[in-house]
């Protein structure tokens, strides 16, 4: 990576992650810069886990009770679902999701909620629930297939 | 005005999409809070338990068809879009041509070669398999035993000495005239051997597709490489021929219909939707049901709207005229699975569900570190 540690132009804070300052203690571990040491670890590991990049970003202007955020390599497959159970929330006053433009492989979700939560909160209840619902449906439909087997093996 | 609530007629009838002679009506979901005044829509996993099922209707490894009722269109969707764009199989990427003297080019081979369904053991196809990461601009292919399966497909077509000297067959006259998918042999690597021996051996699911015809003197020498993939990138990886779903039809009956006019709505709909039965004295005795002096004579009756394709043939016969009511259940999913072979089919939902659990539950993890 070509880095430019005397350049000006840019400001810091805009900087992508990838050019802003490690930041040593734990609160902030994930950098999507590759070091490159790390980056030959993992190819020698079997167990690969898959490196971890970045995801989701809160995009500029948002404030506490209104975000924008911005997903990589997500479409409306987990745009709508995500849309879907956001809406559910009593506390969320808006939800909506866009894919900005079909070439670029981003989704955008809009969230605005009620004084007493935030857009992340509500962000991350309506992910924690989309978790839940998936068990469920897991569950009800092992039971069905099970039953299912059960019939068919006492009407033979 | 204080709030009265909905009855159990109001609730059912706000799942229904209603079908008409030229319009649809109602189509989206109002189960949000704040729709209803007064009313509770919070989402509320233990009232979703109570309200979700699950219904088979066949389950094939090759086909399955099951039903979920209870739960949202785009909850739905994302189960049937990661079906088949996001569940992972293996698949030939790599084609190394030794020799082709047969009448199809190198890349047409390729690709039908890349298309074939393939199918071995499940636990080494889902643990012991990992992605191939495509090494960077210059670098060697990183292909070890876990991310890498090896093929050969080795054929010559010669004459067959013993054949009828009148014989027509080309299949008969040589040797090898078809090559088929059964003629690709796997070549297992490093401990491949412990996964894919026996019956869970690597071998494609339908052994008789035709891959190339030949000629006497023409032969294919072919090495190959298979990795896995997803759909979303190359349709060969998906794991389904057809995921689809259609939403349960409802039919109702508001008004009798009676004699001829019973048989000729029973033919406006698919076979076994709409059943005769003869009007009951019982039914005839009651004032004011439409059915009174109509004793012993058929009438429609509703038998299995599943079957219905929704063609609104009914609504376009005078006498029907606001006798039938077509609608849609808007919360009833009738799934049809295809796999192509590689999984059985329900585990291709299973497997979408927790795909859908896992993309969501990382996503849950990054929200912490998010650049805010």
């Amino acid at each position: 990576m070509a880095a430019r540690p005397d350049s000006e132009d840019i400001a810091m804070d805009d900087a992508p992650t990838s050019h802003q300052p490690e930041v040593k203690d734990d609160t902030m571990v994930d950098d999507a810069g590759e070091d490159v040491e790390e980056e030959e670890d993992y190819e020698e590991e079997e167990e690969e886990e898959e490196e971890e990049v970045q995801r989701v970003k809160l995009l500029p202007g948002s404030t506490e009770t209104a975000a924008s955020f911005e997903f990589s390599n997500e479409g409306h497959t987990l745009g709508n679902a995500l849309r879907y159970v956001i809406m559910r929330n009593p506390e969320v006053e808006f939800c909506a999701y866009a894919i900005p433009h079909p070439s670029e492989a981003k989704m955008n979700v809009r969230i605005q909620t009620f004084e007493g939560t935030t857009a992340i909160e509500a962000l991350e209840k309506g992910l924690r629930d989309i978790q839940e619902l998936c068990d469920v449906v897991t569950d009800k439909f092992v039971a069905a297939a099970d039953d299912f087997e059960k019939k068919k093996a006492a009407a033979a | 005005m204080p709030h009265k609530p909905p009855t159990q007629e109001e609730l059912e009838k706000r799942k229904i999409v209603g079908v008409n002679l030229e319009t649809v009506t109602d189509v989206s979901s109002t189960d949000f809070p704040g729709h209803y005044p007064g009313e509770d829509h919070a989402w509320d996993i233990e009232r979703f338990k109570r309200g979700f099922s699950v219904e088979f209707h066949q389950n094939d490894p090759h086909e399955a068809s099951f039903s979920l009722i209870g739960i949202d269109a785009s909850i739905a969707n994302a189960f049937r879009r990661i079906m088949i764009a996001d569940v992972p199989t293996l698949a030939i990427e790599n084609v190394f041509v030794w020799n082709n003297t047969s009448v199809i080019q190198d890349e047409v081979l390729a690709h039908r070669l890349g298309l074939i369904p393939f199918t071995g053991g499940r636990e080494g196809l889902t643990d012991f398999l990992k992605w191939y990461r495509k090494p960077a601009n210059g670098d060697p292919a990183e292909c070890k035993d876990f991310n890498t399966v090896a093929l050969e497909l080795n054929v010559k077509c010669e004459h067959n000495e013993n054949a009828d000297p009148n014989e027509a067959d080309p299949t008969k006259l040589y040797h090898h005239a078809h090559v088929y998918a059964k003629d690709i042999v796997f070549k297992p690597i490093g401990r491949q051997v412990d996964y894919f021996s026996g019956e869970d051996i690597i071998r494609p699911v339908n052994p008789d597709i035709l891959i190339a015809k030949l000629r006497p003197g023409q032969e294919i020498n072919v090495q190959m490489h298979m990795h896995k993939g997803v759909g979303s990138d190359h349709a060969k990886f998906s794991p389904v021929a057809t995921a689809s779903y259609r939403i349960m039809p409802t039919i109702t009956i508001t008004q009798p219909i009676l004699g001829r006019d019973a048989e000729k709505f029973q033919r406006c709909f698919p076979k076994g939707v709409i059943g005769l039965e003869k009007v009951t004295a019982e039914e005839a005795a009651q004032k004011g049901s439409g059915y009174e002096g109509h004793e012993g004579e058929l009438k429609a009756v509703v038998v299995d709207p599943k079957s219905d394709t929704v063609s609104r043939e009914a609504l376009r016969h005078e006498e029907f005229k606001d006798k039938v009511k077509l609608g849609r259940r808007r919360d009833h999913f009738i799934y049809l699975v295809e796999s192509t072979g590689q999984w059985k089919s329900d585990a291709i939902f299973l497997e979408s569900v927790s795909h859908l659990k896992a993309k969501a539950k990382a996503l849950e993890k990054q929200l912490v570190n998010m650049v805010r």
